[in-house]
C-alpha cells in the first residue's frame, strides 16, 4: 500500500516538475511548485501511516505552513515585477543579465 | 479489496487528472481550478491515511488560501492590461522527457524496495499536539515566526506606491 503512495506521489512531482519546466507565465510556474510540493506531503503523510508515526504529520504540517509563505512572497515579488515591466513572462524576465 | 485500495484508486485518478491539468491548461485560470481540485483530492487520500487534521489543514490553508492568493495575483497581473490570461507551454518534448526521467527514477527505487509494512502506527492528532508544544515547541515558534516575516515580505513587496 505504501508503494502505490509514493508511486503515486512519484508521478505527481513529476507532472509538477513539467509544469516548471515548461510553463511560461510565472504564476504558472508557481502553481507546478505547488503540485511538486503536495507530492511531498503525499509522501510524508504515507510514511506517518506506514510507520513513522507523528514525525510525518510534523513534518507535513511544518511543510504546509512553509508553502504557504513560499506563496504569499512569491506572487508579492509577481505583482511587483509585474508593475515594473508590464509582463509575467519568465522569458522575458531578463533584468539581471549581464 | 478494502476501502483503503478503493479510495486510493478513485482519488489517484482525480489526483493524477487534475495534475494534468494545472500544468497543460491554456487558461491560466482554469489551472487554479484544477490545483484547487488536486489539493481537495489529496485532502481526501489525507483522510484515507487517517491523518483528519492534516486534511482540515490541507483545505484550509491551501485549498482555502493559497487558491485565493493566486486567484488575486492574476487579477492583479493579468484583467489589468485587458490582455487574455491564455498561456502556453514551450519545449513541451524536452519537458515531458526530463519529467519521465525523474519519474522513472523514483519508481526505480521505489519499486524494488522490500520493506515491510510494520504494524499500524497509532498516530493520532492528540500525539500530533503534544509533539509539537513540548518536543517542537521551538521549531514551532520558529514558524509562527516565519509566516509573519513572510506575511510582512510581502505585504511590503506588493504594497500600493504612494
Amino acid at each position: 500500500m505504501l508503494k502505490a503512495y509514493l508511486l503515486l506521489a512519484a508521478a505527481m512531482f513529476a507532472i509538477g516538475l513539467f509544469g516548471v519546466l515548461t510553463r511560461r507565465n510565472a504564476v504558472g510556474i508557481l502553481l507546478a511548485i505547488e503540485l511538486m510540493l503536495n507530492a511531498v506531503n503525499l509522501n510524508l503523510v504515507a510514511f506517518a501511516r506506514a510507520g513513522g508515526g507523528v514525525a510525518g504529520w510534523l513534518l507535513a504540517l511544518f511543510l504546509i505552513a512553509v508553502t504557504v509563505a513560499e506563496v504569499a512572497v512569491g506572487l508579492a515579488i509577481v505583482i511587483m515585477i509585474f508593475r515594473v515591466r508590464r509582463t509575467v513572462e519568465a522569458d522575458h524576465l531578463n533584468l539581471l543579465r549581464g | 479489496m478494502t476501502g483503503e485500495a478503493v479510495a486510493l484508486i478513485v482519488l489517484g485518478g482525480v489526483l493524477l487528472a487534475a495534475s494534468v491539468g494545472v500544468v497543460l491548461s491554456k487558461n491560466l485560470f482554469h489551472s487554479v481550478l484544477w490545483l484547487a481540485l488536486a489539493l481537495v483530492t489529496t485532502a481526501g487520500l489525507f483522510l484515507a491515511l487517517h491523518a483528519e487534521f492534516l486534511a482540515g489543514a490541507q483545505v484550509l490553508l491551501y485549498a482555502g488560501g493559497v487558491v485565493t492568493l493566486v486567484v488575486f495575483a492574476i487579477m492583479l497581473t493579468e484583467r489589468l492590461v485587458g490582455e487574455t490570461i491564455a498561456q502556453m507551454n514551450r519545449g513541451i518534448g524536452w519537458g515531458a522527457l526530463a519529467a519521465a526521467a525523474v519519474f522513472v527514477a523514483i519508481a526505480a527505487v521505489v519499486v524494488p524496495a522490500s520493506r515491510q509494512d510494520p504494524g499500524r502506527g497509532a498516530s493520532t492528532t492528540a500525539a500530533l499536539g503534544e509533539a509539537l508544544l513540548t518536543e517542537w515547541a521551538l521549531a514551532f515558534e520558529v514558524l509562527g515566526a516565519l509566516l509573519v516575516a513572510a506575511l510582512l515580505g510581502a505585504l511590503y513587496l506588493a504594497r500600493a506606491d504612494d
